[in-house]
């Protein structure tokens, strides 16, 4: 019975998953007649500085967007419940609206003759070269993820206690060692969730970095858009970067978890 | 059983003790006699306000606290001085303004008006972490991340004190509470009970002057109370530091307490020792929270006289108006049950319980007031009575202020006897 209940589900994931990712691991193993090579993945090494670049950027917005998100989170959780609603609902807000139109609305706004120049031209600044630079991109992506942050923060945040807090503080607990000793242990669920649901999308995004950086600010994502849509048409180098970008993430997360472990061991040990 | 005990040895009290915080009230005139009989019991430890004490005897002094949460008074100008080691226990209602007042002691709300002090010094603006003063929560809220020892270590490691004294103070605190083998448990693994002891642990690890515990056995079961309500007491003596409890329950306030603080609507109606307020309660409010009376509308036609319901009864109460309204307090366990043409008045048994140590019988007079009467002897349901009542337990009251008015002299009746008589 439970294993009927099942079966779509694991048809879904068959067909739609590892079917894919098979494809994938195929593409990337084969040239386009079908033969086995190794001549796409050691291609991939002249992309290097590409994905080192995505890695980077995708990195500094997730840093960024925890800062941000994680006082934020934590004053949402302490309010009424009905404004905390409120507060969410303004989070979210703008997930509603398309993420290619909210795009399109930053590069009017960044643009060499976009309103944020021509704002500050009244008071005689600039120009600024804000679009097509790396920070335009790290901009988009905090802009664009940042509810991926606040959402897995807030849901674990608002689970700690009020009184727990206050019993740090009553310990002799300033706000730096609340913070530290009690905050941060009690959300690392939160924290991990959140990293990794801003860490991934921003390493692969293509968009954001087309739009707002211009040519020059190539990312990984649009590497690979470009093997399968575009005029450097290549699925099989495409299906490789593909799987060494996959292959980082993994790598990636698999360190954040090791270290997320070794705090809870060394805080058993002590 | 308590009850009764308590009444058996009221009368002695009320001999031995005529002296309530109505008395401290009293003019000049009686200063000199009375303040050396004041200071001969002044163990009650604390005082009502206008008193003239040492101040350093006092741990902690609350000045005309105030505090509104939106549109709601909570707390109406508390002025309490609080004694040194000290087990105090403040006792309402909900609602009354006992957990807010502890939360100003502990530094987790500002009163909006009003002082604190900690052994003579103003710490209004010191924050929590500053304060010399631990706190054991009503959900203990113990840190989940942390396992017991470290639970209990958290505040001396904030205070970086070397491990080997880690070590030592954490056991002590642990063996203490009685919990020696459970150090590397975590949090998750203890009953509700355990997880109450390793709170206190906690809070006393740090050797704090003051403890405060708001509600600590309410989510325990009766028996474990009952275990924990003993073994804080004896913890409080052997650390030899201030308590101050809150609770709602008066069983519990009357088992622990050196002082009782009785709050209503943010006022404290009376302090006391367990004595005090259950014998010698100020007000109808009190006499109803702490144990069970019978509350009669009642005139005082003249000194020593009380007329209810018809009828006249000698009492020992003097110095109201003559014909002044006023409440009648009688204990469920003061009221003799005598055959029908012995009673002073008479009604008719409605309802009888077995308590286990004495029968509560309800009954109804022919006004039809319900009196609750605890005996030893039972009447069968149905039967009239006789009931008498001996002149000292009656206990007259005035008429209880209006609620919401500041009441600003709360000299009731029987402190007006007394500081006569």
């Amino acid at each position: 019975m439970r294993k009927a209940v099942a079966a779509p589900y694991l048809v879904w994931m068959a067909v739609f998953i590892v079917v894919p990712l098979g494809l994938i691991v195929l593409f990337a193993f084969t040239d386009s007649s079908g033969a086995f090579t190794l001549e796409h993945i050691s291609q991939v090494g002249k992309y290097a500085g590409v994905i080192w670049r995505s890695i980077l950027l995708a990195a500094i917005s997730t840093v960024i967007c925890l800062v941000l998100a994680y006082p934020l989170a934590f004053i949402i959780s302490r309010k009424p419940e009905n404004k905390q609603r409120t507060f969410l609902m303004l989070v979210m807000l703008p997930m509603w609206m398309n993420f290619l139109l909210r795009t399109y609305a930053w590069m009017t706004l960044l643009e060499n003759t976009g309103l944020i120049n021509r704002l500050l031209g009244l008071f005689g600044l600039g120009p600024f070269q804000m679009i097509n630079t790396q920070g335009a991109v790290v901009l988009g992506m905090v802009y664009n993820y940042i509810p991926y942050m606040i959402l897995p923060l807030y849901s674990v945040m608002v689970k700690i206690e009020p009184h727990i807090i206050e019993a740090a503080q009553d310990l002799g607990a300033d706000s730096l060692n609340v913070l530290w000793k009690v905050l941060i242990p009690l959300s690392k669920t939160g924290i991990v969730t959140g990293i990794t649901m801003v860490f991934v999308p921003a390493a692969s995004t293509f968009i954001i970095s087309k739009m707002l950086g211009g040519g020059t600010n190539l990312m990984v994502g649009d590497l690979i858009e470009m093997q399968f849509l575009g005029n450097a048409y290549n699925p099989n180098l495409g299906s490789a970067i593909s799987l060494l970008l996959m292959v980082l993430i993994l790598v990636c997360m698999f360190v954040m978890k090791s270290i997320d472990t070794e705090e809870e061991m060394e805080g058993m040990l002590l | 059983m308590k009850f009764l005990c308590l009444s058996a040895d009221g009368l002695n009290q009320r001999r031995l003790l005529p002296l309530d915080g109505g008395f401290l009230r009293l003019g000049a005139a009686a200063g000199i006699f009375l303040s050396t009989v004041f200071d001969a019991f002044a163990f009650t430890g604390i005082c009502g306000r206008g008193m003239h004490a040492m101040p350093e005897q006092f741990i902690i002094r609350l000045k005309n606290l105030t505090k509104s949460f939106e549109d709601t008074k909570v707390l109406k100008g508390i002025d309490l001085d609080i004694r040194d080691k000290e087990f105090v226990t403040f006792l309402g209602p909900s609602g009354c303004g006992k957990t807010t007042t502890l939360r100003i002691i502990g530094g987790f709300t500002e009163p909006d008006a009003g002082d604190v002090f900690f052994e003579g010094k103003r710490i209004n603006d010191l924050p929590p972490y500053k304060r010399q003063v631990n706190t054991v929560f009503q959900r203990y809220a113990l840190f989940p991340h942390l396992n017991v020892f470290e639970n209990v270590a958290f505040g001396l490691r904030l205070t970086k004190t070397p491990e080997d004294q880690i070590n030592k103070r954490v056991a002590e605190m642990l063996s203490l509470v009685n919990l020696k083998n459970f150090q590397k448990r975590r949090i998750e693994q203890l009953s509700g009970g355990q997880q109450q002891r390793i709170a206190i642990a906690r809070a006393l690890v740090n050797h704090p002057k003051v403890l405060l515990l708001d509600e600590p056995l309410g989510a325990l079961d009766l028996k474990l109370r009952k275990e924990m309500q003993a073994e804080l007491k004896a913890i409080q003596q052997r650390m030899g530091i201030t308590f101050i409890y809150v609770t709602h329950d008066q069983e519990e306030a009357l088992t622990m307490s050196d002082t009782i603080v009785v709050m209503r609507d943010g006022e404290i109606q009376q302090i006391g020792t367990p004595q005090d307020v259950y014998n010698e309660p100020k007000n109808a409010f009190v006499a109803d929270f702490i144990g069970e009376s019978n509350i009669v509308d009642a005139v005082m036609p003249e000194d020593k006289a009380v007329s209810f319901h018809g009828k006249t009864l000698p009492c020992v109460d003097v110095g109201f108006a003559p014909g002044e309204a006023v409440d009648m307090v009688i204990r469920p366990e003061d009221l003799k049950v005598v055959p029908l043409e012995e009673g002073q008045f008479t009604g008719k048994v409605q309802m009888v319980i077995f308590k286990g140590v004495h029968y509560e019988m309800r009954v109804l007079d022919d006004t039809g007031f319900l009196w609750t009467i605890h005996s030893t002897i039972c009447e069968d349901a149905g039967k009239e009575i006789g009931m008498r009542v001996a002149p000292f337990d009656i206990h007259i009251m005035k008429k209880m202020k209006k609620r919401r008015k500041k009441p600003t002299d709360k000299v009731s009746g029987r402190s007006k006897k007394e500081a006569e008589g």
